[in-house]
């Protein structure tokens, strides 16, 4: 919950916790019935901390945003378009993309649990799925924003998609002004997790 | 059903906080609870909407006041216990043991 991290910095001189060593029991035992090898466990997490994160979806917004064609389809079909490059997998199996315009802007929540599209997002930051947001953001979408430090014009229409098991979404930003000359790597470089989940905008290059 | 998991619209709930740089597992053990997720799928133990479920069912206060991956632990020992794969006891006996080495 939202005090989470006021306490990890601790835990390195600490003794295990109840819930460490609980978690402990749980993989021992399973480990004992041959029914988990924690090899694989550690695979997993390895996975999932260095392979699959934002830096997936980035390079599909940098796509979208230098190739029509792909913006196309990738507004038509989300997970086609996605997985032609590369990215799918468990939690993103359906997804759709929807765009950021001048008059429209999207923020994406699963107000039940946490449902993120795992394969272009990776795993969601705790605020994502912690009771503040998921309450606050479908009743006063702009005071979310406004914690976030956005601010739009009262004429943009903002759309809040409340993600669900089956369906995940995809926020395509809006590209910076002054980025004509910047290559597909260097705009997808600019593209932030939460300007794909909404509660952000892209900035246009510091220099 | 309208559980307590159905935070939508909600009041009162506080401000949202973030941290920069946010590391995916806060705790070790966050990570192992992670893994064995998907390990348990893989074999098959129980779905993921008997996993949600799992989590919906908890009680009202503990789910607001426990963290994420807390709520993955409950599920684990609910449908754990349900499909007779690991008894409580049995699960308290073996985190004894291991208290008593130490974590060892």
């Amino acid at each position: 919950m939202a005090q989470d991290h006021d306490h990890h910095d601790h835990h390195h001189n600490a003794p295990p916790s109840d819930t460490a060593m609980r978690v402990k029991a749980l993989e021992t035992l399973l480990s004992e019935k041959g029914l988990v090898d924690s090899s694989a466990i550690d695979a997993i997490i390895e996975l999932y901390e260095t392979k699959i994160g934002p830096r997936n979806g980035a390079a599909v917004v940098a796509r979208a945003w230098c190739d029509p064609d792909y913006k196309a389809h990738l507004l038509k079909n989300g997970s086609e378009a996605i997985a032609e490059l590369g990215f799918q997998g468990v939690q993103g199996e359906d997804m759709m993309v929807v765009e950021n315009t001048d008059s429209v802007h999207n923020i994406v929540v699963c107000t039940l649990c946490s449902c993120y599209p795992w394969p272009t997002l990776g795993l969601p930051p705790v605020w994502y799925k912690s009771a503040p947001y998921r309450s606050k953001v479908v009743r006063d979408p702009r005071g979310v924003l406004e914690e976030f430090g956005v601010e739009l014009p009262e004429s943009v229409e903002i759309r809040v998609w409340d993600s669900n098991a089956e369906l995940r979404y995809l926020v395509l930003p809006q590209r910076p002004a002054g980025t004509d000359d910047l290559t597909e790597e260097q705009l997808a470089e600019l593209v932030t997790r939460d300007s794909m989940i909404g509660t952000g905008l892209v900035g246009a290059p510091a220099n | 059903m309208n559980g307590i998991h159905d935070l939508g619209g909600m009041h009162g709930l506080g401000p949202i906080d973030r941290e920069a740089n946010e590391p995916y597992f806060h705790e070790e053990w966050e990570g192992r609870v992670f893994g064995l997720f998907f390990a348990s799928f893989a074999q098959g133990h129980f779905n993921v909407d008997q996993f949600r479920h799992a989590i919906e069912r908890m009680d009202p206060a503990e789910y607001l006041q426990s963290s994420y991956y807390e709520h993955w632990l409950h599920a684990f020992e609910t449908l754990l216990q349900e499909k007779g794969i690991i008894g409580l006891e049995e699960l308290d006996r073996k985190q004894a043991e291991l208290s008593q080495k130490g974590g060892q």
